[in-house]
């Protein structure tokens, strides 16, 4: 393995991944021959797409059109108050078609997919958020759609399997494994595999092998370049500080972007440390664990000692993930970003926090982002400033929150 | 010369083709891997092709999948492994053993510690399914110090630039992937096969393997018409799932197909 070289000298962190998708010694591409051809055709036409202005104009008015973009900066100043610290801004990715900031790269994906001819889409699901928003696109453009959700998760998140139904799309349930997230994304590849010519494989967020973490990470830009705008016009400057959830890393990476080369602003990604990092019963391969393979790329993961990929827990679903996007993990080793945690106990008391006080339900794994900002905020000044992305809203989270408070809906 | 290539010269002397057969490591419990080894030689094995049990096995269809899992809940790990090949040494010095897995359990083990203990262990080649060559630089340095064969696969979809560079990094054979999909698809189209070898020769001059999708006696000689060595999987592993509560059975179970399938393709 190469090792990265972390300078402090560097001219920019906005110009990885390298052609072959390598994020300094993570990311790449580590899949079986079977579908090297597919990973290819897809990044020949990502490139060429991306640089097309029939594409981006197509693409810039479905966001603004279907998706609602730009989603509004909002200062919570009742909340921000409370804190007594650095004043709090919300981007509300909440706002969103289809509730969250998925939607942005699905929408993204699915035109790339029609421009190529694909006629059918298939993606993995956890949460059921990405399964939602690509059958949402799916339906859209007449697409032929099927979502591969672990046979556990969709126990858990029964509503998210009737909307994904009811929008037309094909919902597989997946056996193998634990029957969660990293098993549906097996399963979408076994897929693709076998149904390269006709098939397109939308991936929810910045893992998988390239072009993947660069092509998602492109689509979810828009959430950090409307930011920088937003805040600029409200703030009069730039936050002092970012803060968004990482599961794979879609939303973190989205806002974080386009700053990058602002050294001055602090970028904190919080991770799900679940019912402590201590217990082992979290999901923060990039606090907690170390380099492997998996799912086509070379990042941080949640392993044992043989190398297994072991279970995760959150109470989040979206962020239940043992692995995470490789930008994260360089820009963790060359320390442009700092990456933490927050446990459960933590992002529900910020849950409730930011519904009673700015009667905004967030959903839980913004809420990890939450937390970190409610930490954060007291140790600084009134006049500085947190810039935080709320990536869901909570909806989807009523029965997991009822619940665990012991009540039943 | 490996013992690969020496199983193939040979091979290719007495006109026959060489029959691989893949188990899962650990499957359905550690005890009897090296046993079914042996009863695969037994009935007619020229390579054996172990595999790595791995949680996420991406490549692997259901049938594999599942054998992966049984294994897992033994925690057979790559070390294990390692073990059951020193342990199938003791009594067969000949026959040449496949490793074949995902790369993970390799990185955590390190490379160049994994290639000095499989050398050791009596391992003869490694199939990492999911490094291609563009990525696989240090581990095939590894593997080369340690006169361990690098055999990668080809795919229906695989161009010609690939397949020579492919070629090129391969050693012992290299495996062509007989159709789209995972392991333990249908539908082989033979066609597609035979047109597919002749590019494939004409990059290499390698043994040329195929595998995946192969199930009976007449599709095992059907292939042995064709390629160098015919690799048998699913077919063997739904067996010993069939078997899994009754292991004593597995052995002659996996020996009873085999022996069929050598002798279709011995008289082919």
């Amino acid at each position: 393995m190469e090792s990265s070289v972390p300078t402090s000298n560097r001219e920019t962190y906005c110009n990885q991944p390298d052609e072959q998708g390598h994020f300094g010694p993570y990311g790449g591409v580590f899949v079986a021959e079977t579908l090297m051809a597919a990973l290819d055709e897809l990044r020949v036409n990502y490139e060429k797409y991306l640089k097309d202005e029939s594409f981006l104009a197509e693409l810039d008015a479905d966001l603004a059109h279907y998706v609602g973009r730009p989603s509004p900066l909002y200062h919570a100043r009742r909340w921000s108050r409370e804190l007594g610290g650095a004043q709090i801004y919300l981007k509300r990715e909440d706002l969103n078609h289809t509730g969250a900031h998925k939607v942005n790269n699905t929408i993204g994906q699915a035109l790339l997919a029609r421009r190529m001819g694909k006629t059918r889409i298939i993606a993995e699901t956890g949460a059921g958020q990405h399964g939602v928003a690509t059958a949402t696109v799916a339906a859209r453009l007449g697409l032929e759609c099927v979502i591969y959700m672990g046979a556990v998760d969709m126990v858990r998140q029964e509503a998210n399997v009737y909307r994904m139904r009811l929008l037309g799309a094909e919902v597989r349930a997946v056996e193998s494994g634990s029957r969660t997230l990293k098993d549906a994304l097996n399963e979408a590849m076994r897929d693709w595999v076998t149904n390269v010519d006709d098939t397109f494989y939308i991936i929810g967020t910045v893992a998988g092998p390239h072009p993947y973490p660069a092509m998602v990470r492109d689509f979810q830009a828009v959430i950090g370049r409307e930011a920088r705008q937003q805040i600029r016009q409200q703030a009069g400057r730039l936050p002092d500080a970012l803060v968004a959830c990482v599961g794979g890393g879609s939303n973190a990476i989205g806002l974080f972007h386009p700053f990058l080369d602002d050294e001055e602003v602090a970028i904190y990604g919080v991770e799900a440390a679940g019912d402590g990092l201590e217990t082992g019963n979290h999901a923060a391969p990039l606090c907690a664990g170390r380099p492997g393979v998996l799912h086509g790329n070379r990042t941080y993961l949640m392993e044992d000692g043989d190398g297994q990929i072991i279970e995760t827990h959150s109470i989040s679903a979206g962020l239940d993930y043992p692995g995470v996007g490789p930008e994260h993990a360089w820009l963790k080793d060359c320390g442009r970003a700092q990456y933490v945690a927050a446990t459960d106990d933590e992002a529900l008391a910020a849950f409730h926090a930011l519904t009673r006080i700015e009667g905004i339900i967030p959903a839980l794994e913004s809420s990890h982002a939450l937390a970190h900002a409610a930490k954060l905020a007291p140790t600084l000044d009134k006049d500085r400033i947190i810039l935080v992305n709320l990536s869901g809203r909570g909806d989807k989270d009523m029965h997991t929150v009822a619940a665990r408070e012991g009540i039943r809906l | 010369m490996s013992r690969i290539a020496a199983r193939f010269k040979q091979l290719r002397a007495r006109g026959r083709k060489a029959l691989i057969p893949y188990v899962t490591a650990g499957d359905p419990r550690p005890g009897v891997t090296v046993s079914l080894m042996h009863a695969m030689v037994e009935a007619g094995a020229d390579i054996i092709e172990l595999g790595v049990p791995f949680s996420d096995p991406m490549a692997d269809g259901p049938v594999i999948q599942r054998a992966s899992e049984r294994a897992l809940e033994h925690h057979t790990s790559l070390r294990d492994v390692l073990g059951m090949v020193r342990g199938f040494r003791e009594q067969d010095q000949k026959t040449p053993v496949v490793l074949m897995g995902y790369l993970n359990p390799i990185e955590v083990m390190g490379y160049e510690a994994f290639a000095a203990a499989a050398a050791g262990a009596g391992v003869d080649g490694v199939l990492t399914v999911d490094i291609p060559p563009e990525e696989a630089g240090e581990l095939l340095a590894a593997l080369k110090r340690h006169a361990l064969d690098a055999i990668f696969l080809l795919a229906p979809t695989t161009t010609g630039a690939r397949i020579d560079s492919i070629c090129r990094a391969a050693s012992g054979f290299v495996y062509y992937v007989s159709l789209k999909g995972v392991t333990g698809a249908s539908h082989l189209d033979l066609g597609e096969v035979e047109t597919k070898l002749a590019d494939i020769r004409a990059a290499t001059d390698l043994p040329v393997g195929v595998g995946f999708g192969i199930k009976d006696a007449a599709t095992a000689a059907a292939v042995a018409g064709l390629a160098d060595a015919v690799v048998v999987g699913s077919a063997l592993v739904s067996r010993v799932e069939a078997l899994a509560d009754r292991p004593e059975a597995i052995a002659p179970a996996l020996a009873g197909l085999l022996a069929e399938m050598r002798k279709a393709m011995d008289e082919r």
